[in-house]
Parts: structure tokens; sequence; C-alpha cells
């Protein structure tokens, strides 16, 4: 149950973020980063946003270039899912303004301090944007 | 942020150090600078990555704090996103993990927590004081990352030293929500890691779950995970509290985790539905948020399918998602929800028929993928016909892989249980001839597989087989396609095997032989050539003995194996023993056996062995009977030449029937006297048993088994290898096929099926919709004719079948045994001095009984007062806040009233559902107190 991981992929296949909250190793993580990206990025927009894969399954979303890609378990709630894609999205957008490919490759750390702000160890711990933005703020401040 | 620190890191090197390091932080690379360097270079990334890496770990040994603070930033990134070990770094980040600057130390901190593990970091234990130093800290800002690495990346011993931080953290009421809410999440690791702490955990997670409480979100999260992933039986006594939340929370996200909790607990409790259905209604009737109304689906569907109010709401929304027409998702999920409806509520799938059919169109091959497992579960006996034809047409206009899809879905549903949906073979066998047709056809193993076993267990629809053989044989088209030749390779070695049911071998001879014949594999040849040699020994035969016994009884149904009991069978083989005559003159086999040594004496030094045997076991024969006398039309020879001997000699080697050989014939051949199986051996029995493969396929052909007509061929002048077949047989009876089932079926010739011809100019999904209109509807008609005998082995042998899924047990893990003890008895009352108190424990459980029952029958007189519920919603929260601090105090006052001895002998109904429980309590395994759970919600319930 929970989330296992999240991955941001650019259209060309070529990871941005990655974020594991099980244990794989690195030749694991390749092999299923390839599968993945390659069966998710081969469909197009009037198919659904989830494809089983292995013991996963992925729920996944497009936002111009960039696929949000989320690995969670088989019983998870799908729709629930995306939900939080999209408030992961809106909080980027808040921050970066228009969030682009850029921005996350440029600003990785604090990408990954979004996250962590907003999912812990696979679980929801965060969904409101102000409350996850007020340490990132602070960190930019210099603290 | 990267570009100040690198002014920083300038800045700060020109204090001291050595001049390498002056250097190394004058002319650092930032990084941005790294991530414009891979940016600029994509084509060479990896050589340049091997220079990065090179300057990083220069960089990183640095001791100047900037440099290595940046040299790690910069390994971290590459790490995450290229695949880079860096365990090797784990030390450097660890040195940077106290440094009083913010940026450092979460730099540190994301590194360690996105690179560290137990398993491949030595160095853990030495980030033991640095994280608690961080946990006791106040600061939410150094608190929370030294969560988060004690969440990713703990081991035990980390977990043990860190668990009582962790525990002040969490119940510190000074201490910032936010990382409350991280602490109780970190407490999930903690406490899988160190099972013994959940005595001092709970009881505050328990805490957590109130719905006023600022944690419900956390908590919610891990007993979700912790009722879903292990033994959900120790949180039974939890059912009010969560009742509680899904009454009074509004939040989404955890009313998502409430309801898969309750989808657990439900099995284990089924009278907690009473509770939850009308929240769940509500639920699915008001809230506008589609992945909470799935969630209520879910487990309405899994659970509730007898509450018809609910199962009616549930069917609705179900409708709704799969006519999202702009949604693909729902459409999925609407589908997928269909799914999980048991087979007794299968009117809720056939209501949505036609959404399903259309969904078959999809562009979505997911969504087309579930459509397809709805219309194979609706398949019976008396649509099987129907659905199959239609889906075949439809799988023509499928894209190859959809297509193969479908081919597989009706394969797997016909063939299932011993073809028990196939009321008639000759419909099915020609339904296969069909699928081939097919252009993207790939199941060439499976056609293969099925036409072969069809052949050898229904004597009926062998004449329809040989029909279908002839024709894939003839075509010479079809040799160009790999994924036909095994399909090729079934239908050769069935004309070989039944040819006695064909009108013309001798065309399937030259088909068999045809040049084109050189684009199989030489192992589908060498059943080819297998083939040729058993044809010309029927027609060999054939003509032999047919001109001598031409006015009586044909001799034939001793060679073939047919039975001559039923006179129109006789007939028909009369009728087509005169056509045969006819054709098999001398000419004729002179002509073929020419044939046969242009096409196979090349082959006679080809390079596959197979091949070559094959191809000259034939030639050796041609030979033989060239060196015979038989060509003229004098009579003599037919009578008492030496043809007759050689040719009674060859076809009794083919005349015996080859059956299917049981799963389980190995397993009956009894041990001979003095071999030790058993000795040593015994740790491969798991194995063994694993890799039991069914063994049903196999086919040997040296060894022929006898498998009828016994009496018959007793009686006959016996050659050698029949009689010592039939002594064989004597003697292990056993392990041939019943010869009497074989017998037992209806010998009435099937026929001609023309079903599958009736729909094949349907273009659209509107007409198969328009065709299907009835199919899926479970009419009882009665079949036309009985269906023809399967022969089966091992009936009354579970078979693994792929249908029976293997539910397994939630066997009681560590921690939810450490749970149990602190959830059912309460954390003052140790487990261990429980489990001594057995004299107790009997007692206790002897009491239980009558308070259930006790249970039951106020359930029953409370049967209506549903509404009544619903309006004191408040008085009930009173209610359940005061039992669940009351809830130890009630055990012991149970304990205190069994004492007075007030036993029933009643059972209840509900105790007998789970009496499967009870016999594991009774059989010695103590842990599993079923007496206390009990207790615990029985309050609740009332």
């Amino acid at each position: 149950m929970g989330i296992r991981f999240v991955l941001l992929v650019n259209k060309q296949g070529q990871t941005r973020l990655a974020q594991y909250y099980e244990y794989l190793t690195l030749e694991e993580r390749r092999a299923l980063e390839g599968e993945i990206v390659r069966k998710c990025l081969a469909r197009n927009e009037q198919q659904c946003s989830f494809v089983e894969h292995r013991n996963y399954k992925i729920v996944y979303r497009r936002y111009a270039s960039l696929f949000f890609l989320v690995g969670v378990d088989n019983d998870e709630n799908e729709l629930a899912i995306l939900e939080f894609i999209h408030l992961l999205v809106e909080t980027m957008d808040r921050h970066f303004g228009n969030v682009c490919e850029l921005d996350i490759m440029f600003h990785l750390e604090k990408a990954h301090f979004m996250l962590e702000e907003m999912v812990m160890n696979g679980c929801i711990v965060e969904t409101s944007k102000s409350n996850i933005l007020s340490p990132i703020q602070l960190m930019d401040k210099g603290f | 942020m990267a570009a100040d620190a690198s002014t920083v890191g300038s800045s700060a090197s020109s204090s001291g150090g050595f001049a390498p390091f002056l250097v190394d932080s004058l002319f650092q690379r930032s990084l941005d600078d790294m991530i414009k360097a891979l940016r600029s270079a994509p084509g060479g990334e990896s050589s340049l990555i091997h220079r990065l890496l090179a300057e990083i770990r220069r960089e990183i040994r640095s001791t100047d704090s900037d440099t290595k603070f940046l040299a790690l930033q910069k390994l971290t990134y590459l790490s995450s996103l290229y695949f880079l070990d860096m365990s090797w770094a784990a030390f450097h980040a660890l040195e940077l993990l106290p440094s009083s600057v913010p940026a450092f130390k979460r730099t540190a901190y994301l590194s360690a927590s996105l690179s560290f593990h137990p398993s491949s970091t030595d160095l853990l234990p030495l980030a033991t004081h640095q994280i608690r130093k961080d946990l006791q800290s106040p600061n939410p800002s150094l608190s929370s990352p030294a969560l988060h690495l004690l969440a990713l990346s703990s081991s035990p011993d980390l977990a043990l030293h860190l668990s009582n931080d962790l525990l002040s953290l969490l119940s510190s009421p000074r201490a910032a929500v936010h990382v409350r809410c991280r602490a109780v999440i970190t407490s999930l690791p903690v406490l899988r890691l160190t099972p013994d702490s959940a005595r001092t955990f709970l009881p505050k997670l328990v805490e957590a779950l109130s719905p006023s409480s600022p944690l419900l979100s956390a908590a919610a999260g891990i007993f979700c995970e912790l009722v879903c992933s292990g033994d959900p039986r120790p949180y039974l006594p939890l059912a009010p509290d969560f009742h509680q939340v899904l009454l009074e929370c509004r939040n989404n996200w955890i009313l998502i985790k409430i309801l898969k909790i309750f989808a657990r607990l439900i099995l284990l409790e089924p009278r907690l539905k009473r509770k939850l259905v009308d929240p769940i209604c509500e639920l699915m009737r008001r809230s506008p948020a589609k992945s909470l109304v799935f969630e209520c689906l879910r487990v309405v569907f899994c659970s509730f399918p007898d509450e018809e109010t609910a199962f009616q709401l549930a069917v609705e929304k179900v409708k709704e998602f799969i006519a999202a027409d702009d949604d693909p998702n729902l459409r999925f999920l609407g589908l997928h929800a269909l799914a999980m409806l048991q087979p007794g509520q299968s009117w809720a799938v056939e209501e949505n028929r036609e959404a399903i059919v259309k969904s078959l169109a999809d562009p979505d091959p997911n969504i087309r993928h579930e459509a397809l497992r709805l219309i194979m579960n609706m398949v019976f006996e008396n649509n099987v016909v129907e659905i199959s034809s239609l889906l075949i047409n439809y799988a023509l206009r499928s894209d190859p892989e959809f297509s193969n899809e479908i081919l597989d879905a009706i394969l797997v549903t016909c063939s299932r249980n011993f073809y028990e949906l196939v009321l008639d073979f000759d419909w099915y066998v020609s339904l296969l001839a069909e699928m081939v047709r097919n252009p993207h056809f790939m199941k060439g193993e499976e056609v293969e597989r099925q036409l072969i076993d069809i052949g050898m267990r229904v004597k009926e629809a062998r004449s329809e087989l040989i029909r279908v053989a002839r024709v894939l044989l003839i075509d010479p088209a079809l040799l160009e396609n790999q994924f036909l030749h095994r399909v090729l390779s079934a239908a050769a070695w069935i004309s070989g095997e039944y040819i006695q049911f064909s009108r013309n071998p001798l065309e399937i001879v030259e088909a068999l032989l045809q040049p084109r014949t050189s684009l199989l594999p030489s192992p589908v040849r060498a059943v080819y050539i297998q083939a040729v040699f058993k044809i010309v020994t029927f027609c060999f035969n054939f003509f032999v003995n047919a001109g001598v016994l031409s006015d009586s009884k044909c001799n034939i149904d001793e060679n073939t194996g047919a039975e001559s009991e039923d006179s129109s069978d006789v007939t028909t083989f009369k009728m087509e023993s005169l056509e045969l005559k006819k054709l098999l003159t001398s000419k004729s086999i002179i002509h073929i056996l020419n044939l046969i040594v242009t096409a196979l004496v090349p082959l006679s030094e080809c390079n596959e062995v197979e091949v070559q045997e094959r191809a000259c076991n034939v030639l050796g024969l041609v030979l033989l009977l060239n060196g015979i006398e038989w060509k003229t039309d004098d009579v003599d020879w037919r009578i008492d030449g030496k043809i007759r001997e050689i040719v009674t000699i060859m076809s009794s080697a083919f005349s015996e029937e080859l059956g299917p050989v049981s799963m389980h014939a190995q397993k009956r051949v009894l041990v001979p006297e003095g071999l030790e199986l058993k000795e040593n051996l015994s740790d491969l029995d798991e194995i063994l048993r694993n890799n039991d493969v069914p063994s049903s396929l196999s086919i040997s052909f040296s060894s022929r088994i006898h498998s009828h007509n016994e009496d018959k061929e007793e009686s006959e002048p016996a050659t050698e290898s029949t009689s010592l077949l039939a002594e064989h047989r004597k003697q292990h009876e056993l392990y041939y096929l019943p010869t009497d089932k074989d017998e037992s079926g209806s010998n009435e010739h099937p026929r001609e099926n023309d079903v599958t011809n009736a729909v094949s100019s349907e273009k659209t999904t509107n007409d198969l919709l328009k065709l299907t209109d009835q199919s899926l509807v479970s009419r009882l008609t009665k079949p036309a004719k009985p269906r023809p005998t399967v022969v089966k082995l091992d009936e009354g042998v579970d078979l693994p079948s792929s249908s029976s899924k293997y539910v397994r047990e939630p066997t009681g893990d560590l921690l939810s045994g450490a749970v149990r003890d602190v959830l059912f008895y309460g954390d003052e009352t140790s487990p261990t001095i429980q489990n001594t108190l057995s004299e107790n424990y009997t007692q206790r459980k002897a009491n239980e009984t009558s308070t259930i029952s006790n249970v039951d029958s106020l359930l029953k007189d409370s049967s209506s007062p549903r509404e009544r519920e619903i309006g004191s919603s408040s008085s009930r929260k009173n209610k359940h806040h005061s039992q669940g601090k009351e809830r130890n105090r009630n055990t012991r006052k149970n304990e205190t009233k069994e004492e007075k001895g007030n036993r029933s002998s009643a059972r209840s109904s509900h105790h007998h559902g789970k009496h499967k429980l009870k016999q594991r309590v009774e059989s010695g395994d103590p842990s599993l107190a079923k007496a206390p759970q009990t207790q615990a919600i029985q309050d609740f319930l009332l």
C-alpha cells in the first residue's frame, strides 16, 4: 500500500527526478525505469492513466513535456494518486511559476524537498500547498 | 542556491587549506555548470560523467566543507538520475550531517536518504548520534529531514536506539504538528524493525486516531498500511475508532484509507457491515470526489453483495463511470470494478453489456483488455458458440496485439477444465482452424496442443479433425507463416494418426510431400515424414485386405480401431471404404511410392538426424514393398504372399490408439523393492512438488498404450507386439486408460456445423453489439445433441486450475503478534503471563460462546432501528468515546463475569463461521486468542 516511487520523466524518456520509497538496487531501478518509460510514453491522450507493471500499478499524467509517474501498490486508489500528482504539479507551479523541465533540472534538491513535505515513506502527509511551500520559502531566505 | 554556494565556496576557501584544495575550490564546477555541461553534451554523456565523477572524488575529500558540500550535491544529482553508485561517498555525507550551515545539512540528509540502505551502507550506525540530536531539536527544519532518513534507511539497530526519541517526539505537545505527523509515519518502519516497541508506540498511535486529532491523516495512513500488509486480526478492536473517523472526518484522503481498513476487517467480522452500510451509501450519494466514490464501490462490490440498496447504488455509480465518454480513467475503473463482482452478481455485468461490448473498440488497450476479461467471464455453455465466433471475427479487425489477446482468451476459456464449455467439438475444431486464418495469428503452440489433445480425448471429433488437418496441409500459402508451423505440425500428426477417417489419403500424402515443406523447421518436417509413413502403411494395408475381403465385413475395423457396434457407423464406413477402394488401386499406389522416393531421397542425407532418420525409414519401407510382387492384378499374392505378412506387422505397429496420459501416472507406479527413493532426498520434496509439470500433453510415440477393444484383439490372431501389450496391461491394469469410458460415449456422428459462417461479414462494433444482444444472457437451451465424451483422467483429483486462487492465510508475523498483545490485553498485562493462565483461557473461551450468542440475539432484536442510529450520531459519539477508554476495563469485567459460571452451550451461526479459527485455537495455538477480540468489539456491534 502507499506510494512506492515517484518519477519525473521527459518526453525523451530521460529521468528528471526519481524518489523511491522502497529499496531497489541501481540495476533494478534502471531496468524498472526503462520498462515503465517505454510502456507509458507510448500511450496517447485518449488512453487511461493507469498501467499495470510487474507488481506495481503505475499512475501517470503528462504535463507539457514532463511525465509524472507514480508507482503504487495494486490496491491503491488510482484516482487519489492522480489527484496527488495534480497537487504536486500545482505546488511546483506555484513555486516556480509555470513549472517546466528546466526548473526541475536546475532545482532538483528543491523539488525533492517539496516532495518530502508532501510524502513521507510512501504516505501522503501534507496536502495544503501553502503548508508544503512554507519550509521551502524559509530555505530560500537562507534558514 | 547552487550559484550562491559556489561563491561562498570560493570566498571561504581563500582563508586557508592546502594548495590543491585551493585550486579545487577556485576552479570547482558549480552544480549549474555541471548540469549545463551535461545538457550540451547529450551524445557523449558517459565520458563526461566519468570525468565529472573523477573531479567529484577529488573534491569530496577536501577539508573545506564548501568544496565538500558542492561535490556531494553534484554526486547526489548524478547518482539519482544516472544510476551511479554512491555508496563509497557515504562517509562524506555523514561528515556533513553535523554541519551548522542549514544548506549543507539538508543536502547531506537528502543525499543520505536517497542512497543509504542498511544492506549497502556499513557506516549507518555512525549516523545514530546526529539523528538523535536533530530529532531532539525544536527546529522543524532539522528534525524533519532526520525523520526522513530514519524512515527510509533505518536498520534494526538504528530503530532500536532511536525509538525512544521518536516516541517522545510523537507525544510531545510542544513539537510542531507537521513534525509529529512525520513522527507518526516514521513509527511504522520503526515498528516493523523492532516489533517489541509496539507496546509503547501503539497507545500513542491509537490516540492519534481520534477525529479531532491533528495527526489523524498520518495515523490513518499507517493503520491502513498495517492492516493491509499484515494480519488484520489484531486491529479488529480498533473498529469503533475507525468507524468514528468514517462518520466524522471530511477529508477524502483519510476516508479512503479508512474504507480500505474496513474492507479487510469485514472479512473477519461480517457483522461490521450493518454499521457501515449507511455511511458508505451516504458517501456514494453525496461525495463529489470520484476517488472516494470508487473506493466505496470497491468495498460494496467486494464485501456487501447482499446489501441491496448499497449494491444498487454502486451499480448505478459504475454505470456513470463506464458511460464517461470523455474520461478514459473512469471508463477503465468502471470496468475494473465490474470485474471485482462475484459470479452471483453477474446481472450487474449483464446490465452494462452494451457498454462493455463497445469498450472492445476503445482506443485504449487497457480498457479493451478489461472489457474482454468481463466478456469471457460471461461465457457459458449456451453462448460460447456465438460469443467465440463473434470475437474471432472481431479479432480479424483488431490490431495484432489485441487480436492475439482475444484469441488467447477464447483458447483459455474454451479449453478450461477439459473443454467443459464445448458441447460440439466439430464446431470447436473448425473454430480453431478459423483462428489460424487470422493474419495476426501467433498462438501456434496453444492451438497445436489443443488440436492434438482433442484428437486423443474426443473420438467423435476425429473426422472433423482430419478434415481440418487436410485443409491446413493442402494450402501451400500457410507454409510461409512461421507462427503456423506448430499448427501444421499438429495437423500432420493428426493426419497420420487418424488417417482412417480420411476420404482421400493419397491427397494428404501429396500435401505432406509438397516441395514447399522445405520451409518448415526440421522438427516439424520430421513429423510430416512420420505421418507419410503411417499413411502409406494404412493405404497399403487397406489395399491388400480390401481385395481379399471385399464382400464380407470390412476388415478395416480391426485396424482403424473404430467400433463396429453402431450400425450407421458401419454403413458410412462401408461407403467410405468403397470409395477408398476405387481410389487405392495399384496404379495410384505406385504413383505415390514414386512420389515418396523423389521427395525423400534428398532428405536421406539431411543434416538433421530426426529428418534423416525418418526419411530413411520411409524409404526403407518403400524399398521393401517394391521388392515384393504385388503390382499384378493376380489375386494369389494377396492371399498368402509375403506381402500380407509384412502389411500385418506394419499396421499392427500403428494400430493401437494413443491416449492422454494421466497427470498422476508416474505417482501410481509402485516403487520396486530395494529401491530407496527417500533416503537423503527428502529435501528435494518441496522443489519437486513445485515443478510438477502437467504431463497430460506428453505423447510418447514409442510406447503405444493399448486402450480398448481388448477382448476383440485377443480373439484375433494377435501379433507378437499386441499380445505382449495385452499381457502388460493385465499386469499393470492401473496405469492404462479405462476401457469402459471410451466406449460409453455416444457414437452418433455429429452433424456438420455451420454456425461459424453465419456472421463472417460483420464489420462494425454496432453489429457486434446487436448480435451479442442475447448471447451474453445465460439462457437455458437444450443442446441439440449429446455432448461427446471427453476422456478425462484423474477425475475427482484436484487439478491445479488457473481459476482457483490460492488464498493465503495471513501469517502471524512478529509485529502483528506484538500489536495483538497490546490491543487485546492492554499494556500492563504481559502476554506471556496471559498465556500461562491456560486454565483461565479455556474458561474464557467457554464464556465467549455465551456472550456471542447474546450479541446475536440482540442483533436480531434490533433489526429495524437503522433510522434511529442515524439521528443520534452525537449521542453515539459520546458512547464510543467512553468505550474506547473502557475497553480494557470491559475485558476485565467480562473475566469476572465468567467466574460466576455464566455458561451457555448455545451455538450461534456466527460462531459457526468462525469455526476454522477456533479449531486453530484449539489445536494448540494460544497466540491466536480470539476470545478477547470478540469481547472488545461486541459492544460496538450492539
